[in-house]
């Protein structure tokens, strides 16, 4: 047995197989599990998305199909085929093993939703039985091709196969009155644990020298990266119902994976950078082409939620991410912005009726109230640090809507009509564009949300702006500093509590902005829209988490991170009651395994991952200090 | 060749060299019952090194803190280029006094140049407006920043690591670092807090041409520190700090030479009767153990405390026919 170091990774399969048997068989089995989903794998249409029909296959069956038709072609790639290579520049086996598992998830989730919503394994076709070998076999094989692990030394121990004639494999752990076949079995185990604790290794492999392509080629990758995101985003915002969205989940998750391992998003985002202004305008398109994929209004709902949440929680991310002050009542900004937009909208029941200001002047007024307010709520807090503003503001939060709930006329004056709010907000008229009806665009109609979509798109981009350019300046190192180390930030002469009170104002003024449309997409406002936590997002647990879970300091990041709180909920509607207990769970699961975020911030990368810092290169480096140790401790004595 | 793009004066209308820069008189500093620093005089003129030590807990950071606005002085007053000295410590920064922190205060996840960058704050007015709108007068003065941190950190020796976390330099080159990033507030002095804590020697000897180079720039320097060597190698003048009082003040020979110091750091030899009695004492143990010595039956019993002063002659082999 090779010694190795802790932390050492090594490439070894975690099923004994010869890697060459093990590459054919992993293209055989994705191969097979295509296949498969041209047969019918269910005898009734029962079943969501109609798995019945052979030769075209429906619902779940396209998620397997795409997963093995990848797997089949990150084998191919890993077999060097020519015109593959960009496919895994890092070389490793890993990709495929992970698409391979992300296969057998998507069909098995599939076989068993399937036994389960009909009531037992009966309901299966030949074709799903099929399918659920071929995936298993998929996987298997891919297990045994040379992955790349992280091996724990602590557990390697000499396990040597046990002899009939009584000398057991480990004298010191197995007690000798073990027989044989018990020595055997407790042998095997062991090997088996053996081969199956190293983890997976996700550290970094060196990427191949890249082909050198031509400016206008990486133009056409970027533009082919966004349209595929689009496209992968819009099936899943599109996805009719809980299994295809929990299906849909699975190969993306594995997918995406995947393809970091395979170092495919590395080079993608070298090549982004390159071609910066190409890649912000592809992105703008794509996000701007999505409500033209939608044939009705009923996802375009979904996207300006979205949206919403999304900016509101990168307005978060000014004050989090950027200055590090932990606003646990930030959605009492969205709420001041979409009261002020109401109040001023001429809806009847404003309490100024009369009065309807054009949008411009709306946007402005709710943008500039909810400055003031964030103003006025942090002159006082943002001379406490830490966890006590933390509480402050999650007090302050409260105090608004409760507030909010109480200005009816009985209670207190009449401002925002209480537990009503305010309803029947107009819809927008723009340069004689109502917002309110349906459009037709080349042949391609606009409903009324997407009409807001696209307005709140620009909002977006705005507050994107805003952001990036915040953060990349004077004011946003200074903030960056203040999060770091207030202390010496002061000492390098910089008025820490004006700069906070900017970067409360900044962040306040942005959510108020979007809370502007959240108004008139809603039609009207209540007080329960802007509670601490609730079922629906945005609130402010939920926005914090977006900011968190996406990744600090980062503009994809709350973008994406919002996204997912958003969809998975909305989705998964039969979870409802344990929808806030899955949230917690996976929330402990991140901070357990990815603390930086889904999107890392090129900091806190390096913060939260020291070991895979160029240098670390295993063995070698492990072993040369403590030979130093010794030669110093011999030269002193 | 480096040190050239410095001479640049360091701070706004330094004056002329020899005249006063910072005035502290009669500063106090009270926590509660506690004077950590008790009226404490200390000029520091421009183009001066002024060293200042004192045993642990003398009250040395405390008074820093006060210089800096960190602390504002019970009692007495700090003026600065004949103005007295606000009490915020951005506001001490801006009127032109840096420092460095005893423990480094890096920001760790923030690149070595914009360490650096960050220390320009107070000497660049690009307010948000600015930065969101992005024009001619931000780039200008964005690259300016840059060209000038860089300039720094050429100057400390760090240019080859711009692009770093500060966080994975090796300690030296943070601490390092630390002093580009307080030069960048363009200071008229600069206030070192033990520079060298932790440092081998040949590294200390580096600090101290990094220290003069500085000097030569035009700002004066302040320093905390408890390697004497160091120090007297370095300061004009030198300062003792025991107990929150000012001892004595001068060069490194009056410091050296003065017996309060010595007491201060050493502590004072006993005198009188009981260091006679002790000595007499230790007089008879050792005559007592010479004879042991002597008689080789009885004398294997000598004592510890003798141990070193009588020759043990006696092998343990001798013992046993008793």
């Amino acid at each position: 047995m090779t010694t190795t170091h802790p932390g050492a990774t090594e490439r070894t399969p975690v099923v004994p197989l010869p890697a060459g048997a093990a590459r054919a068989a992993t293209a055989v089995g994705a191969l097979a599990t295509a296949a498969s989903t041209l047969l019918a794998w269910t005898w009734t249409p029962e079943f969501p998305g109609n798995l019945t029909i052979s030769g075209y296959p429906g619902g779940l069956q396209v998620l397997t199909l795409t997963a093995s038709l990848l797997t089949l072609l990150m084998t191919a790639a890993s077999y060097h085929l020519p015109g593959l290579r960009w496919l895994l520049p890092t070389g490793s086996d890993n990709a495929v093993a992970l698409l391979a598992a992300g296969t057998f998830a998507t069909t098995w989730y599939t076989l068993v939703a399937i036994s389960a919503e009909l009531g037992g394994i009966v309901n299966l076709e030949p074709g799903g039985y099929a399918a659920g070998a071929a995936s298993l076999l998929t996987l298997l094989a891919a297990l045994g091709l040379p992955l790349d692990r992280r091996t724990r030394e602590s557990l390697r121990v000499k396990v040597v196969p046990p002899s009939r004639d009584g000398g057991s494999g480990h004298a010191a752990a197995l007690p000798s009155r073990l027989t044989y076949p018990g020595r055997l079995a407790a042998f095997l185990a062991a090997r088996a644990y053996l081969a199956v604790s190293p983890r997976l290794s996700f550290t970094k492999r060196p990427l191949k020298a890249p082909a050198h392509l031509p400016a206008w080629g990486e133009i056409l990758v970027v533009i082919a990266a966004y349209a595929a995101a689009l496209g992968i985003f819009t099936y899943g915002i599109d996805t009719s119902y809980a299994e295809l969205f929990a299906g849909f989940l699975l190969t993306a998750v594995f997918g995406v994976i995947a393809l970091a391992q395979a170092g495919v998003l590395a080079r993608l985002s070298a090549i982004t950078a390159h071609q910066r202004p190409i890649a912000v305008a592809a992105a703008f398109a794509a996000a701007a082409a999505f409500p033209f994929t939608q044939s009705d209004d009923q996802y375009a709902t979904i996207g300006v939620n979205i949206l919403v949440f999304a900016t509101v929680a990168l307005g978060l991310n000014v004050v989090v991410g950027l200055a590090g002050l932990l606003d646990l009542g930030y959605v009492a900004f969205l709420g001041v912005g979409a009261y002020a937009a109401a109040l001023v909208s001429g809806s009847p029941s404003s309490r100024f009726s009369s009065i309807h200001f054009p949008f411009w002047a709306a946007v402005l007024t709710g943008a500039a109230a909810a400055m003031v307010f964030g103003v006025l709520i942090g002159a006082p807090t943002l001379r406490l640090r830490g966890d006590y503003l933390a509480i402050v503001t999650l007090g302050f939060g409260e105090i608004f809507r409760i507030a909010v709930l109480n200005m009816d006329g009985s209670s207190g004056p009449q401002l925002t009509g209480g537990p009503n709010g305010i309803h029947d907000i107009p819809d927008l008229k723009i340069l004689g564009f109502d917002f309110g009806q349906p459009h037709q665009l080349g042949g391609l109609s606009l409903g009324r949300f997407a009409n807001y979509y696209l307005l709140m798109l620009l909002f977006t981009v705005f507050v994107v702006t805003v952001f990036s350019r915040a953060s990349n300046s004077r004011i946003g190192r200074a903030w960056i500093a203040i999060r770091e180390d207030e202390t010496a930030a002061l000492a390098m002469g910089i008025n820490g509590f004006r700069l906070k009170l900017l970067a409360f104002a900044l962040g306040a003024g942005l959510a108020g902005l979007a809370g502007t449309v959240q108004a008139h997409v809603t039609f009207t406002v209540v007080p329960e829209q802007y509670q601490f936590a609730g079922p629906v997002p945005p609130n402010s647990a939920f926005l914090l988490a977006a900011v968190v879970l996406g990744g600090m300091g980062t503009i994809s990041g709350p973008l994406i991170g919002a996204s997912l709180l958003y969809l998975i909920p909305a989705k998964f509607q039969f979870l409802q009651n344990y929808q806030l207990l899955g949230f917690g769970v996976a929330l402990v699961l991140l901070m357990r395994f990815r603390p930086e975020g889904l999107i890392p911030n090129r900091r806190q990368q390096l913060e939260y991952h020291d070991d895979t810092l160029p240098g670390d290169t295993g063995g070698p480096t492990a072993a040369t200090p403590e030979k130093d140790v010794v030669g110093l401790t011999q030269a002193g004595a | 060749m480096t040190t050239d793009t410095l001479t640049t004066p360091a701070g706004p209308g330094a004056p002329a060299p020899g005249t006063p820069l910072l005035q502290a008189s009669g500063v106090t500093m009270r926590f509660g019952g506690l004077t950590a620093v008790n009226n404490v005089d200390l000029t520091v003129n421009t183009g001066e090194i002024i060293g200042l030590i004192g045993p642990n807990g003398a009250g040395k950071t405390t008074f820093f803190n006060c210089l800096t606005g960190l602390y504002v002085p019970t009692e007495g007053t700090v003026t600065y280029q004949g103005a007295v000295l606000p009490a915020k410590p951005f506001k001490v920064t801006q009127a032109g006094i840096a420092r460095t922190f005893q423990n480094i205060r890096l920001f760790p996840n923030m690149t070595v140049l914009e360490n650096v960058i960050v220390g320009r704050h107070c000497r660049t007015r690009q307010g948000l407006l600015s930065a969101l709108l992005r024009g001619p007068g931000f780039r200008r003065s964005e690259a300016e920043s840059r060209e000038r941190a860089m300039e720094l950190l050429a100057f400390v020796g760090l240019d080859g690591k711009a692009d770093h976390l500060a966080r994975n330099l090796p300690y030296g080159e943070q601490r390092k670092l630390e002093i580009a990033r307080a030069l960048a507030s363009d200071p008229g002095l600069l206030l070192l807090d033990e520079p060298t804590a932790g440092m081998n020697p040949q590294e200390t000897r580096v600090t101290e041409e990094l220290i003069f180079a500085i000097r030569d720039q035009g700002v004066a320097v302040l320093v905390i520190e408890h390697d004497m060597r160091f120090i007297f190698n370095l300061c004009d003048r030198t300062a003792v700090l025991v107990q929150g009082q000012k001892l004595v003040e001068g060069d490194s020979a009056t410091v050296q030479s003065d017996e309060r110091v010595i007491a201060a750091y050493l502590g004072t030899p006993f005198e009188g009767a009981p260091g006679a009695d002790e000595a007499a004492e230790v007089a008879a143990a050792e005559e007592h153990a010479a004879g042991a010595a002597a008689e080789p039956a009885t004398g294997a019993a000598s004592d510890g405390t003798t141990e070193d002063s009588a020759p043990r002659t006696t092998p343990a082999s001798q013992e046993d026919p008793k």
